[in-house]
């Protein structure tokens, strides 16, 4: 091949079209004809519904529909069960799913409790004001530990309790590592919730073609299959009959692959009852309440270590804020017991969480799904362990990572894609000491930061690691086809949210192919195009679907070969693919283009030979056995304003490992993007809930995401172990920038504040609570 | 539907005039979008913190969330739409944004790129610093900024390029 594509920082496909305002985004659809739909929606967390009167908001001009849960007869079915819990021992589950509109209760603010329809979405809200619906406010359900104790109110009253799951995993013996230990840390962490805050809110547009008898539906879906099957299968309709479409989406992050959300349901129902094209756009505030949201735990762990650092074992003991209905499983929880692990041996495991239901909105993953809470867990553990054991907190890490030569790595327990828990490659040291390098540990430890303190600066530095589960399956499909024009169009299931896909997916393509990236076409998320697929998630697009890009591009080369080679009366392998056309090697006079191939591939007349297929095309799937583990280290200095708390983070470096790189320039992107995020999530965002389950900060003003005053640059650079486990030895990307971020700011904090001997056990942070923090600790300090 | 409060007004929206009969108190962002059908300004918070819908009123960059239709009468309008000359033409900005990845999912920029139009005609060679304060009026949820920094510094120098 003359020049590479893959590996490239090649500039996107699908930019001019969103640079000149020209994407589709699922609100820009407009038809004729179209209603608009408004939700009610409970203001109460936990109260009975003793009556709803919509007769004023019926009346209304303009109106032409109002639907409450008794309205809707059959069709009002709790939603369905995600991901089932996975296959361990004694694990206890209580499948509570969500409604499409509440009946007899309410369980969180914001759930749905009427749908109206109407001319416009103005004229929609102004009818929401007409219904009346009478509560029986009940306490709620908040806090995780007294949500669990003797008396508590019940989101479920026929449960009895508010347990949702119970899981144990463990590996090897955690008591004898206890008894054996020189010594044992023991600590209560907490990780609190934050929104994924996608800047684009959720919409959905319905509509039913009575002459087609078939239903399409726009949707800011991260999972368009998995949407239509459901939605068939709900509506009574073939597959076939359906056509969902993940249109450009304005970010994802987690929430937009929650499935079956009440306003999809609904919208689809609606549309086929009132035989008219029928939006809904979510706003802000309905945001904060109606879509998902992750995070709340709360971590009783412990770890036992030799005295020179050694980890013999770790305990860990956690509760799971699982929200009003937990639709999605144990995933994020699951992933919070597996990712804790990190990149370290850890002989003894022993792990049991508790997921619990509250009167709080849905929790399913968000971006890192649960990772985070692992990460943070154990790093602190080391930095206490280091602290105690007067050791560096680098060489604690690196006197426990695993070896290089030991992988693939099992660690004995049950990941959230039901497969043993083994890393497949990795290679810890040579990222860490770049980390180190990039950052100047050593130089800030010995020279900077004393000249600085002296000079009355408070500033602080840290470095983490963390592993990250990525690409899991179950699989993804790809075609690829070359067409007349010689251009090659190529369609997959997963849907895209701003991660490249038009690009990426290309460059793979393109390097099998030999045309220029530009000239590839890619669809994603429109299921008339490919009807096979699971959804973009758990950092697995370029992994999964990826593969499968490849697979069908190497099927579609043989097959130019083949054909180019009776045309030119050449050997298959004395032939090359190079600028859209073939050509014997070194004899760019003796060549054929590939749009010319297309068409003789498809003849108009003559026999297809038997055992061939006509055109360049080729469909392939590609699943995983398993996920592949990327790895990666981040570290930072910051600077604390000693009179406002504020934060100023001078520098950010992360060096990360997801395998081969497809396009760094994307890649990049996808890193910043993340630190940015679990910056937020560190230090600004934090959802504020008050005893009665309403949520006090709900907009934009209030629920603070990081602007660019707020977020640094930050230096990156990459360690490539190539996955085994898939032919382009790719490792997903998508969330690695924002796992570690939590544990890293409580380690800079705690260095910062070290003459103190501050210990930050808690994220998200604030310069409040910080200051709280440390006006805490210094008053014990003093006594 | 009471339509009797509606007002007729004419504003010019990148160089074209339109004459429409609205509500008074249909926001802008949903007049550009919905009433004349230019999507490119998008809606995300409806509460002017986010900066997605920001368009030029008379060559100054306001929030079309937190602005009524009617206020722009006998007015001009300009947005994203009106930005390149024609899809293989774009504006020196638009191509900072390109080259650079100053865009992931792209839903923030078209009020991004509006607001930088009057700051850099203003402001023809930015500080990295003056950059992030005038950026900070606009989230983007995906790309964490710096890549955006980058776009700005290069479609400075695009801009500055074309006109020497």
């Amino acid at each position: 091949m003359s020049t590479r594509q893959f590996g490239q920082p090649i500039k996107r496909n699908e930019d001019p079209r969103l640079l000149t305002g020209r994407a589709l985004f699922t609100d820009d659809v407009q038809m004729a004809g179209m209603l608009h739909a408004a939700f009610l929606r409970s203001d109460l967390a936990h109260a009975r519904i003793r009556s709803i009167d919509v007769q004023g908001a019926s009346r209304r001009p303009g109106v032409a529909a109002v639907y409450t849960a008794g309205d809707l007869g059959e069709f009002w079915q709790p939603g369905p069960l995600l991901v089932p819990p996975p296959p361990v021992e004694q694990l206890e589950f209580h499948q509570r799913t969500q409604v499409p509109l509440a009946r007899g209760k309410v369980r969180h603010a914001g759930e749905a409790v009427a749908m109206v329809v109407a001319e416009s979405r103005y004229l929609a809200e102004d009818a929401l004001d007409d219904i009346f619906v009478e509560y029986e406010p009940l306490d709620a359900v908040i806090d995780l530990e007294a949500a669990l104790s003797e008396g508590a109110p019940l989101v479920y009253e026929d449960l009895g309790h508010n347990v949702s799951a119970r899981v144990t995993q463990t590996k090897g013996d955690w008591t004898q590592a206890e008894s054996e230990a020189d010594l044992v840390i023991r600590r209560r962490f907490l990780y609190d919730r934050g929104a994924a805050a996608a800047l684009e809110n959720r919409g959905i547009v319905a509509s039913w073609d009575e002459k087609s008898q078939r239903l399409t539906i726009w949707d800011t879906t991260q999972a368009p299959i998995a949407i239509r099957n459901g939605l068939a299968s709900m509506l009574g309709l073939s597959e076939r009959q359906v056509r969902v479409i993940a249109p450009f989406i304005g970010g994802g992050f987690g929430p937009k692959i929650m499935m079956f959300y009440p306003e999809e349901v609904l919208l689809a129902w609606a549309a086929l009852q009132l035989g008219s094209p029928l939006k809904w756009i979510e706003d802000r505030e309905e945001n904060f309440f109606a879509t998902t949201q992750e995070r709340g735990q709360v971590h009783d762990a412990a770890i036992a270590l030799k005295a020179d650092g050694t980890i013999l074992g770790v305990k860990d003991i956690f509760l799971h804020d699982a929200g009003a209905y937990a639709p999605y499983g144990l995933t994020v929880p699951i992933n919070s017991q597996c990712t804790l692990l990190g990149p370290y041996v850890v002989p003894s495991y022993h792990s049991e969480f508790t997921s619990v239901f509250t009167n709080k909105p849905i929790v399913t993953p968000y971006r890192g799904a649960g990772r985070q809470h692992g990460v943070f867990v154990m790093e602190r553990l080391l930095d206490l362990a280091a602290k105690e054991l007067d050791l560096d907190l680098v060489e604690i890490r690196r006197r426990n990572f695993i070896p290089p030569d030991s992988f693939p790595y099992s660690n004995e327990i049950i990941f959230q894609d039901f497969a043993p828990l083994v890393y497949d490659s990795g290679n810890y040291e040579p990222a860490l000491e770049r980390a180190l390098e990039l950052i100047g540990y050593r130089e800030f430890i010995a020279t900077e930061q004393p000249r600085r303190e002296k000079a009355g600066e408070r500033v602080g530095i840290a470095v983490v690691n963390y592993i990250e589960g990525t690409g899991i399956g179950p699989y993804e499909g790809a075609r690829v086809t070359v067409e007349a024009s010689g251009e090659v169009s190529v369609a997959t299931g997963v849907g895209t949210q701003g991660q490249g896909h038009y690009t990426s997916f290309a460059q793979v393509v393109a390097e099998q192919i030999g045309v220029a990236v530009s000239d590839v076409h890619v669809v994603t998320g429109d299921t008339d195009l490919f009807y096979w697929g699971a959804g973009t998630f758990a950092s697995r697009g370029a992994v999964v679907a990826g593969n499968a890009m490849h697979a069908a591009a190497a099927k579609v080369r043989a097959k130019i070969l083949k054909l180019a080679g009776k045309k030119l009366e050449a050997a298959e392998e004395d032939l090359e693919l190079i600028e859209g056309r073939v050509q014997v090697k070194g004899v760019p006079q003796t060549s054929i283009s590939l749009g010319q191939l297309a068409v003789e591939a498809n003849p108009m007349r003559g026999a297809v030979q038997p055992g061939m297929e006509p055109g360049l095309e080729a469909t392939e799937y590609f699943g995983p056995e398993r996920g592949a583990t990327a790895s990666g280290v981040h570290a930072m200095i910051l600077k604390v304003d000693p009179e406002t708390f504020l934060l100023e983070i001078e520098k950010y470096v992360v060096v990360h490992d997801c395998g081969t790189v497809i396009n760094p320039l994307i890649l990049d992107g996808q890193i910043q993007g993340g630190v940015a995020q679990g910056i937020g999530n560190a230090f600004y965002e934090q959802l504020h809930f008050d005893d009665n389950g309403a949520l006090l900060n709900a907009s934009l003003m209030d629920y603070l995401v990081p602007t660019a005053s707020d977020v640094p640059n930050v230096v990156s650079d990459h360690v490539v172990t190539p996955s085994p486990l898939n032919p382009l030895g790719v490792k997903g990307a998508g969330e690695a920038g924002a796992i570690p971020v939590g544990a890293l700011f409580a380690q800079a904090l705690d260095n910062a504040f070290r003459d103190i001997g501050l210990e930050v056990r808690e994220i998200p942070l604030s310069p409040n609570r910080l200051f709280e923090l440390v006006t805490e600790t210094a008053a014990r300090e003093a006594v | 539907m009471d339509r009797t409060l509606d007002r007729t007004i004419t504003v010019k929206v990148n160089g074209r005039e339109y004459e429409r009969s609205v509500e008074p108190r249909l926001l802008l962002s949903d007049f550009l979008r919905h009433e004349i059908g230019l999507t490119g300004t998008h809606v995300g918070c409806e509460h002017g913190v986010c900066g997605a819908c920001t368009v030029l009123l008379d060559n100054e960059a306001v929030r079309s969330c937190l602005l009524f239709a009617v206020q722009t009468n006998g007015r001009e309008v300009a947005t994203v739409e009106g930005l390149d000359a024609g899809p293989q033409q774009l504006h020196p900005i638009q191509h900072g944004f390109w080259e650079a990845h100053g865009l992931q999912c792209g839903f923030c920029t078209p009020g991004i790129l509006m607001s930088l139009v009057p700051f850099l005609e203003q402001n023809p060679d930015p500080t990295e610093k003056e950059i992030r304060d005038l950026l900070s009026g606009n989230i983007c949820r995906c790309t964490g900024y710096q890549k955006i920094v980058e776009a700005v510094q290069l479609g400075a120098r695009l801009i500055q390029e074309k006109s020497s």
